[in-house]
């Protein structure tokens, strides 16, 4: 691993500035589950790393008035455990406890947690790991490198969203829940603070699939926020993997349901494990509204939700997957009761 | 295997003998931890290179020592502490061998910066017994059986200590999804469960 510089600022606003006296190469780092891990496969290269979990009152859990509120430093842990988001918003803390395992998830943010880099097995393939020397191209860890995923090992990759450069998937759970509740982030730089729709924090690959967000490099998330809806107690997040447990998602689905008896006024969708980065099932919400929820339906809305699939050489059965995986979910939350 | 085996002088354990050899590098090391940390305060931010002084309390006594901020929380440990019981499988936080609490909660030391540990409390398996009285988890795990070879097993016991302090020892599927951060490829998992449930159903303090 390559030597750095380390700070830990108290306050988000001398975390911002010890990042701008830091200079070129500076990051920030919260749990460290994906940027430690990435720095030992000398993928991810920081100069100086501010540590921003001695900044204090940044992990708050709020769930009082019309939305939820969690600081940015709560654990991951944490936020699958409150009583309100289990009984209110199942689909959120089922996204978190069915991620990692407890010993990552104690460490681990809800606001690091979303900046989470793809397991693209060619992406992690870097000069630090126990191949090194023979490290295949990747794009997205070095630019204009090409891409070895395309063409060949992709049983993992993603079918929605790729592009002739890139085919790694967005690997995070509980960003797939945010979006598909419609959560915000809270934002703090250099020029002051903002706010984000969480759908809006992460790029298409594209031609720079080395660029994977839309924050500037200065910015930190300070909180996530989540509108309150009664669509909430009717959701779930189902997640298929290769085991059972402490892997990730093959596909995913987050949904909510608001529900007219058996009739849905509005579904919403997110899908996780097939995209390269989280994404919003329009065409399926949009196919389920108004209409009874059954099998059938379901069914259709799967397939609705996987609309201009591509697969590679190994990854077809994920379009399958996925749409069995929305359907079974929509059917999941709608068996949970509202009251 | 007894410790003593290997040709050992009497009473000189492998683990000892390692351990001496620790403790003389890190009074070595600390020698120069006052002057390195008196360089890094009068110029900040610290340069690529610079070490750092920090002041851990493991297993509830004080540990200062000057490092690398590379240095990894289980490295701090088995290299400088000379505490090797947690162990490094494979340093990516994906098998649980190398779990310890830090303030009381589990964690993966080989993903943990040794840096975020400064002030805190850390709780290594060798911090688990009470002098010579095993911890039940420990005397659980020994009588069902809850291991082969062992290279996973401190990781595995200070999990199943936070699984039962955390209220996720509830019943098998709870216990096996709450364990599945921990990886034995001797296949002991049966027994593990056992031992967790062991405890839980005892309701024994641990």
């Amino acid at each position: 691993m390559r030597s750095f510089g380390y700070t830990r600022p108290d306050s988000a606003q001398a975390a911002v500035a010890a990042f701008a006296a830091a200079g070129e190469g500076a990051r920030y780092i919260a749990g460290g589950t994906t940027l430690y891990d990435l720095m030992k496969l000398d993928i991810e290269r920081p100069a100086h790393l501010i540590d921003v979990t001695a900044i204090r009152g940044l992990d708050a859990i709020e769930t009082g008035g019309d939305r939820l509120r969690f600081g940015a430093l709560a654990p991951m842990s944490e936020v699958a455990t409150n009583r309100t988001v289990l009984r209110d918003y199942p689909v959120l803390a089922e996204s978190l406890a069915k991620a990692a395992s407890q010993q990552l998830r104690n460490m681990a943010t809800v606001g690091g947690n979303l900046f989470q880099r793809t397991r693209c097995l060619y992406f992690r393939n870097g000069a630090g790991g126990t191949s090194a020397g023979t490290t295949y191209p990747c794009n997205k860890r070095e630019p204009g490198s090409g891409c070895a995923a395309i063409g060949g090992l992709d049983r993992g990759q993603a079918v929605l969203g790729q592009s002739a450069s890139c085919t790694a998937v967005s690997p995070g759970d509980w960003p797939i829940a945010l979006v598909a509740l419609d959560a915000y982030v809270e934002i703090l730089g250099a020029a002051g603070t903002r706010s984000l729709p969480v759908a809006e924090l992460y790029r298409l690959p594209g031609n720079t699939p080395h660029l994977e967000f839309t924050l500037a490099p200065d910015e930190i998330v300070t909180a996530i926020v989540v509108p309150k809806t009664r669509a909430g107690r009717r959701s779930a997040y189902h997640k298929i993997r290769d085991r059972e447990s402490y892997a990730f998602a093959l596909a995913s689905a987050a949904v909510a349901l608001d529900m007219d008896n058996d009739t849905v006024r509005q579904a919403r969708i997110a899908l996780g494990g097939v995209a390269t980065r989280p994404w919003r099932a329009t065409a399926a919400e949009a196919a389920l509204a108004g209409q009874r929820l059954t099998p059938d339906t379901a069914a259709a809305a799967g397939r609705a939700a996987l609309t201009g699939a591509v697969p590679g050489r190994h990854n077809g059965f994920k379009i399958d997957l996925a749409q069995r995986t929305v359907a079974d979910a929509l059917l999941i939350a709608a068996k949970r009761t509202t009251a | 295997m007894n410790e003593e085996e290997g040709g050992a002088p009497a009473g000189v354990t492998r683990r000892t003998a390692i351990g001496g050899t620790v403790a003389v590098g890190s009074a070595l090391l600390l020698l120069d931890a006052e002057r390195v940390e008196a360089t890094v305060q009068s110029s900040p931010p610290p340069r690529a290179g610079a070490t750092l002084a920090i002041r851990p309390i493991v297993n509830g006594r004080a540990a200062p020592v000057t490092i690398d901020p590379r240095t990894s929380l289980l490295d701090l440990l088995r290299e400088r502490l000379g505490l090797t019981g947690a162990k490094k499988g494979c340093d990516h936080g994906q098998c649980g061998a190398c779990t310890v609490h830090v303030d009381g909660r589990r964690v993966a030391s080989c993903l943990t910066l040794a840096a975020k540990t400064d002030g805190r409390e850390v709780t290594t398996i060798e911090g688990l017994a009470e002098g010579d009285a095993l911890h039940p988890m420990q005397q659980a795990f020994i009588d069902h059986d809850a291991l082969q070879c062992g290279y996973c097993t401190p990781g595995q016991i200070m999990a199943a200590v936070a699984c039962v302090r955390e209220g996720n020892a509830t019943d098998r599927p709870t216990i096996r999804e709450y364990m599945s951060g921990n990886i034995c490829r001797c296949g002991a998992y049966a027994g593990i469960v056992a031992a967790i449930e062991d405890v839980a159903k005892k309701g024994r303090r641990v």
